[in-house]
């Protein structure tokens, strides 16, 4: 179970993107978070990965209420979520080759012995061919680079999945390849996933349901400011 | 990429754009769409090579004067290459051929007809760029300075291809701004205190200053949300209405379905279908397999994916390049390259999809369609609604691409 309780959450104090969003997904679930650009969407999804600390609320991982957030997350919690962001190129080390990139999480973790076999089950998984993973990023296309994001995110074999508008960038091949890379992973695991997007069709094709985060904030909040700009 | 090979990223492509009108260019990423759209401009890399033809026609008689390849049957000239950064190499035979509407403001210093492709980059730069093609480029972010405000580019901009009056400036700025819809209170701002969708405005604004004939849109809604990709196609489609021709490449082809009127679809660099946008969407669909399987793709039809994954451009198979995915494919298909389509319309396929029948008594799934597959995408698929089966929870489709699916879906 992945609970989010009265998150209030931003860039700045005084306004606050997020107040008092909450979110419960048991485990398994597929969870489809909806809403236009600049809403908080983002936000609440790095929330969820520990990867913002939010002004208040708290953030309880299968039974464990979050201390740290980023690198000062225990390990264990800080493994148990597999992130794969919109922006491919945004998200990966120019200077590593896709296979380095895939294997990075292995390496951090201290597993580079099971580096190897774990990225050519992971390329296949995603369909990246051998050759593909001898290059850096600018030689291959979004799409194979989201691919190797997918793979990297899985390579921890995590029980939650966060993928933030993971196929914006994509053509609809490449995003329907994904999300059935996504599936076949929770078919197999039963890990649980909040997908974050704009898509309406996508989410509600790809997911048991979704939300919006109107629909997440506690009433006494009252309606949010829009937020202006970015 | 491998050093010192030539690639080609595009080969052979040809098409015909109208003014008034709007031709989508779709395919996966990596299929040779920018490149080609790239070339057009003059903006390819140094190490690219491009040959062909791509004939900007001008000038108010311009519709009667069709030259040998009128109608647009460029089957033609050189082989054009292309070759973008690292060493590929692009075979392209582009012919734009777009008469238009003469702009007043253009037509003296522009032939009636010039070719982008054998331009110099004196002439790209001071007739071509902003002036005849307008950009609206991907990533608009990336795309404006982000060290000056929205205005002081768009000041810049109206400067060099409109020379108002000093005085008059400001408010010319102000009123290329009203046409992309820009606020007038954001035009202070930097590109980076913009959200994606003003960029986005931001950049349609600087593209439309110089009153281009031909308005080229590369990607223009990548990483937009749905309400600001509908903004934008209809911006688009208001424009191809106002009498210029667009040429919107992308990927997405739910923006594309909205604007266009025809639909070129690319494949590992090749054009591999042309067609009515509404024949492509609706009745009788793609004829080209490879084109039915990326509607198949999309979430409100069968979500499924293309089994396998595109060729290296480095590297492709004798024949025609869909063939190892294609579930149509025959010998024919590996050893020989199918005709491009016309530019008319048409398919380049050895064994294309034939339109729907009438009705859809010949889609029941049956011993007949494992022998003969039936082809998936003929069969006019369900409203989005009703599209989505009880039976399919999730994307079960991909992993299991079975022609008799869709079949059973209708």
């Amino acid at each position: 179970m992945l609970e989010l309780r009265r998150i209030t959450a931003g860039y700045d104090r005084r306004a606050p993107v997020l107040r008092g969003v909450s979110l419960d997904i048991a485990p398994g679930e597929a969870v489809g978070l909806l809403g236009p650009s600049g809403c908080g969407k983002s936000t609440l999804a790095r929330v969820a990965a520990l990867l913002h600390r939010p002004d208040s609320g708290e953030v309880v991982v299968d039974g464990t209420p979050a201390r740290g957030w980023r690198h000062r997350a225990p390990r264990e919690q800080r493994t148990a979520f597999g992130v794969v962001f919109q922006q491919p190129r945004l998200s990966t080390d120019p200077r590593l080759t896709l296979a380095a990139a895939v294997a990075e999480p292995l390496r951090a973790t201290g597993r580079r012995a099971e580096a190897g076999s774990r990225t050519a089950e992971l390329a296949e998984a995603v369909g990246l061919t051998p050759d593909l993973l001898t290059r850096r990023p600018h030689e291959v296309s979004d799409g194979q680079l989201q691919r190797a994001c997918l793979a990297r995110a899985l390579a921890l074999r995590p029980r939650w999945l966060v993928c933030d508008e993971m196929t914006a960038m994509l053509d609809a091949s490449t995003t329907a390849a994904l999300v059935g890379v996504v599936e076949d992973y929770r078919r197999q695991t039963g890990a649980g996933l909040l997908a974050v997007g704009h898509d309406r069709d996508l989410l509600e094709r790809w997911c048991d349901r979704t939300v919006t985060l109107e629909s997440l904030t506690a009433p006494p909040g009252g309606p949010r400011s829009p937020v202006a700009g970015r | 990429m491998r050093r010192g090979a030539d690639v080609a990223a595009v080969t052979g492509a040809s098409f015909d754009l109208d003014a008034g009108q709007c031709l989508a260019l779709v395919g996966e990423s990596g299929c040779g769409k920018s490149v080609l759209a790239s070339a057009l401009l003059g903006l390819l890399p140094g190490n690219a090579r491009a040959t062909g033809t791509a004939t900007v026609r001008t000038g108010a008689d311009a519709t009667v004067r069709t030259t040998g390849r009128g109608g647009g049957a460029e089957t033609d000239s050189g082989p054009a290459t292309a070759r973008p950064a690292g060493s590929a190499a692009a075979r392209l035979r582009p012919g734009l051929r777009s008469h238009t509407r003469p702009s007043p403001r253009n037509a003296p210093g522009v032939p009636d007809v010039l070719d982008l492709l054998a331009a110099d980059e004196e002439t790209l730069a001071r007739r071509v760029r902003g002036r005849l093609v307008g950009l609206v480029p991907q990533s608009p972010a990336a795309h404006l300075t982000p060290v000056r405000t929205v205005r002081s580019q768009l000041e810049e901009t109206v400067r060099e291809l409109c020379a108002p009056a000093r005085q008059d400036l400001r408010a010319a700025a102000e009123a290329a701004a009203g046409r992309a819809a820009f606020p007038a209170d954001h035009l202070d701002h930097y590109p980076h205190q913009l959200s994606g969708g003003l960029a986005q405005r931001a950049a349609l604004a600087l593209a439309l200053v110089g009153d281009a004939p031909v308005l080229l849109a590369d990607e223009p809604t990548t990483g937009l949300d749905r309400d600001l990709v509908n903004r934008t196609a209809d911006e688009l489609r208001r424009h191809a209405d106002s009498g210029r021709a667009v040429l919107l490449v992308t990927h997405d082809l739910v923006a594309a379905e909205r604007t266009a009127d025809r639909v070129a679809v690319m494949y590992a660099g090749r054009i591999v279908e042309l067609s009515d946008a509404r024949d492509f969407f609706g009745t009788p669909g793609p004829r080209h397999p490879y084109a039915a399987g990326l509607l198949d793709a999309l979430p409100t039809r069968a979500f499924r994916t293309i089994p396998g994954t595109p060729p290296e451009l480095g590297s492709l198979p004798a024949g025609c390049a869909f063939a190892p995915r294609c579930h149509r494919a025959t010998d024919t298909c590996t050893t020989t390259l199918p005709a491009p389509p016309a530019p008319t319309g048409g398919a380049a396929c050895h064994h294309p999809l034939e339109p729907a029948p009438a009705t859809p008594a010949s889609a029941a799934p049956g011993p007949a369609s494992i022998t003969s597959p039936t082809p998936p995408a003929p069969v006019p698929l369900p409203a989005p609604a009703s599209a989505r089966p009880a039976a399919h929870t999730g994307p079960a489709g991909p992993a299991h691409p079975d022609p008799t699916e869709a079949a059973a879906d209708a």
